[in-house]
């Protein structure tokens, strides 16, 4: 069986899967039972100075498709809710009674120096083996100058590691938010500051739908509603994208990244470790389908490995980045056609009219004496869209 | 106290809960949930294949999509604009030999969409939630359109007849509307009243006007319907059964099939339909399998279904051969009726074992009993022409021409009664809207 052990930036985990800063680690018993179901490393919900905040009723939106699976939740909930002082003391003792797993400290402040460096050093005086700086949530701390707000400026987010570098000698994860419009110039402010990992995306601003009968934005806290952060399979792709730009840029290419973003699964997180992730952070399929996720992420991604000869996730990270370019650097003389295999085909009729409508009209559609419906591919008109897969 | 059942014996105590409960509806309806579940299984198919299997052309995929948007009344009406009796038919209809058997994902999964369920939940979420009809009235055409039989095949008829602006009077032999629906179909498959709740829901078109007892040959003819409406549909199934032709078939104790269903169908209290211990069913065909399984469930002991030849040639589905099966039902196959043993009441039958000798079937020498204090026979039906004058019949059936034209200038006809009839309610629903178009055709011809 293939070796999960590796190295985030500095730390030693048992597996690369970690439970993202959020409902899942706000406090010692969850935390405890996610190490108990076997994941490797979890960063504790977002500590803030007393007093602590205020959280709503109701926090969470879904997304659905329409077999009722969840595709994204969108949360309006804010950092803990709890006296700093309770969460530093089960930090130290969950340190004690899990001395192999990791546990990262997630933080954000006003944008003061005092009030970064003052708080940084009690978390790490808690125990902890790291320190994630939350300058991504989109809602409710942002208004307060926390959060996104700062993470959409990097000369703050420069300014905010620094602070937390120069008083603490653990390593430091400077979490960025996707609300931006370029992730290199967050992750080069990180970078600056001297981060040692980037950890994205965080959630992604969003209104994630609305009732049309009490007409506001769900999820509704007395007949009205606000934007929130989006997470979950749906949000996979922005992150992948995000994280492939910071592995392949040469200024940054060295950053480590702590991917999060729609991780459900083992082949899931062997994509972002294809495009470069040393680590990973899983919140919203843990908080749909419960800790046990995990057995399936480590078996899965072991056995994978272990099928494609990959003794160490070392072995194959970063495998992807060469192949991700810029479009003017792909082959404009490589050409592909469509190929219906007539033995496995079910006529549908699905190509025909998507192409048809919406593309070349490159397959033509008849029925044979028998009844037998033909879809076939006219090579000459096909443009090889891929489309049809 | 509720009366207890009649066919409670010694050793098989049935309770009127128990029988009410194998009344409930055969195929439990899908709810909302289920219906999306389902409906988001559907591949959407282009020139769908379960389109053209569906003798009333139902465009299935746009149903389908409209429920899987929740847009149910969408859905009912895309189902209804080609099949008014879409909630009957989405009950009845042997989906495994129609929409169902062509579904692509057969081939796929091997597990075809629920076609059936999710079509009677559109249509009946549609009529309990709306009051309002979907369809409107065209302009009246000043016409008046005489219908024989409230059957499936009339009341289609009458139904796009009164959209098209004419005016419609329905001739039904019984006391009430719906003909197989409300006297012939299996009970556990139009649980609450669903013929007469569709029959009223169709007649809120408006224009239409049913009279019942109404009995050709006795108190009305073709002839008057003819002279007192520009045109005529004939409708009216066929309303006569075949003898075996053995001695002693009148005896207490054997009775046709469908008698036996409609006595079931008007019951208000199943638990008092008087059945046998030991039934015999003679056919193979699904009136047969119907009879046998409500048998069955009204407490019969033994319920045994005779069949001359074998399970290939048994003109009842697959499904529902193994629906009798799975309900205790024996199938006796190669054995054909040879005497009937009774006094007054049947108290057994004798049948000859059946052999096929060159392309024959031939009865054998091997002949066995079986207990029996019930037959039920389900041998198939026919035409009862004796009222139909002057309209040219074919093997036992009315002939039309393309236009659903009889042999009468003026008079068209549809349903199980014509030669092209398939004895299927979704057939006998499309044959009523077309030849309500071909009426309305022929109608606005005669004007110019």
């Amino acid at each position: 069986m293939a070796n999960l052990k590796c190295n985030i930036a500095g730390i030693e985990s048992i597996n690369p899967f970690w439970l993202a800063s959020a409902p899942p680690t706000d406090k010692y018993t969850n935390v405890v039972r996610a190490f108990e179901a076997g994941w490797g490393g979890v960063v504790w919900k977002t500590l803030g100075e007393d007093p602590p905040v205020i959280n709503v009723a109701s926090r969470y939106g879904v997304h659905k498709n329409n077999n009722r699976s969840i595709v994204g939740i969108n949360n309006i909930e804010l950092i803990s809710d709890r006296p700093l002082q309770t969460n530093l003391d089960e930090i130290r003792q969950v340190r004690k009674e899990w001395p192999d797993r990791v546990i990262i400290g997630s933080m954000m402040a006003v944008i003061e120096e005092r009030a970064w460096k003052e708080l940084a050093i009690k978390i790490a005086d808690a125990g902890v083996q790291g320190i994630e700086l939350n300058l991504g949530c989109p809602h409710g701390m942002c208004e307060r100058g926390m959060g996104s707000a700062i993470g959409q400026v990097p000369e703050m987010v420069e300014k905010v590691t620094r602070w937390v570098k120069d008083v603490v000698d653990i390593p430091v994860f400077t979490k960025l938010t996707p609300n931006i419009t370029n992730i290199l110039w967050s992750a080069e402010a990180a970078m600056k500051g001297g981060a040692d990992a980037v950890a994205l995306i965080n959630t992604v601003n969003s209104i994630v739908s609305v009732d049309l009968d009490k007409m506001a934005p769900n999820p509704i806290v007395d007949g009205k509603g606000t934007h929130g952060g989006y997470c979950g399979t749906a949000v996979k792709p922005i992150a992948l994208n995000m994280v492939a730009e910071i592995a392949r840029n040469s200024d940054t290419k060295d950053l480590k990244i702590s991917a999060i973003g729609g991780i459900e699964n083992w082949r899931d997180a062997a994509e972002f470790i294809a495009l470069g992730a040393v680590g990973l952070q899983v919140c919203t399929a843990a908080m749909l389908y419960g800790f046990r996720i995990v057995d399936d992420m480590i078996q899965g991604l072991s056995n994978w490995m272990d099928d494609k000869g990959y003794q160490s996730i070392e072995d194959f990270r970063g495998m992807a980045v060469p192949n991700t370019v810029d479009w003017n650097e792909l082959n404009m003389n490589f050409d592909t056609k469509a190929v219906i295999d007539q033995d496995s085909c079910i006529e549908c009729g699905r190509c025909h009219i998507a192409c048809e409508d919406t593309s070349h009209q490159a397959i033509e559609f008849s029925v044979n004496d028998d009844g037998k419906r033909i879809f076939r591919v006219i090579n000459d008109e096909c443009v090889g869209c891929d489309y049809v897969q | 106290m509720a009366p207890e059942p009649c066919n409670t014996v010694n050793g098989r105590p049935l309770t009127t809960a128990k029988i009410n409960n194998n009344f409930d509806n055969l195929h439990k309806p899908l709810n909302l949930q289920q219906a999306i579940a389902e409906s988001d299984r559907c591949l959407y198919c282009y020139d769908a294949p379960c389109i053209q299997a569906c003798p009333t052309s139902i465009d299935i995929p746009t149903f389908i999509h409209q429920i899987r948007t929740e847009n149910i009344n969408g859905a009912a009406k895309t189902i209804l604009s080609q099949n008014i009796m879409g909630g009957t038919c989405a009950r009845v209809c042997p989906t495994e030999v129609l929409c169902e058997e062509v579904c692509v994902l057969n081939s796929a999964v091997e597990q075809p969409i629920e076609i059936g369920l999710l079509q009677r939940h559109a249509v009946d979420s549609f009529i309990s939630h709306n009051d309002t009809h979907p369809f409107t009235r065209q302009k009246d055409t000043g016409k008046h359109i005489a219908i024989i039989g409230a059957g499936p095949a009339g009341l289609s008829c009458a139904h796009r007849a009164a959209i098209l602006g004419h005016q419609v009077t329905i001739y039904e032999a019984k006391a009430k509307s719906g003909g197989l629906n409300e006297y012939g179909l299996a009970a556990y498959k139009m649980v609450d009243d669903w013929a007469q709740t569709e029959v009223d829901f169709l007649l809120a078109i408006g224009g239409i006007t049913i009279k019942h007892d109404q009995i050709m040959g006795d108190n009305i003819s073709l002839q008057y319907l003819q002279q007192n409406h520009d045109a005529v549909f004939i409708g009216i199934g066929l309303g006569q059964t075949y003898n075996l032709g053995l001695e002693k078939e009148n005896l207490t104790g054997i009775s046709d099939a469908v008698d036996f269903i409609e006595t079931l169908r008007q019951s208000t209290d199943k638990a008092q339909v008087k059945i046998g211990n030991d039934v015999i069913v003679i056919g193979a065909g699904n009136t047969a399998i119907d009879v046998a399984v409500q048998a069955k469930r009204l407490g019969a002991e033994n319920v045994t279904l005779v069949y001359r030849r074998g399970e290939e040639q048994m003109s009842a589905t697959e499904y529902e051969v193994n629906l009798a099966r799975s309900n205790d039902v024996h199938i006796k196959l190669w054995s054909a009726p040879a005497t009937i043993i009774g006094d007054t009441e049947v108290t057994a039958i004798e049948l000859n074992k059946t052999i096929i000798k060159d392309g024959k079937l031939l009865p054998t020498d091997d002949t066995y009993t079986i207990k029996a204090d019930m037959i039920l026979k389900a041998i198939g039906q026919k035409l009862n022409n004796s009222a139909l004058k002057g309209v040219s019949i074919e093997r036992g059936k009315i002939i039309i021409n393309k236009n659903y034209e009889t042999s009468l200038k003026g008079v068209f006809a549809g349903g199980d009664a014509i030669n092209t009839g398939e004895d299927l309610t979704v057939q006998a629903v499309e044959d009523g809207k077309q030849a309500a178009h071909a009426m309305d055709a022929y109608l606005t011809q005669e004007e110019k």
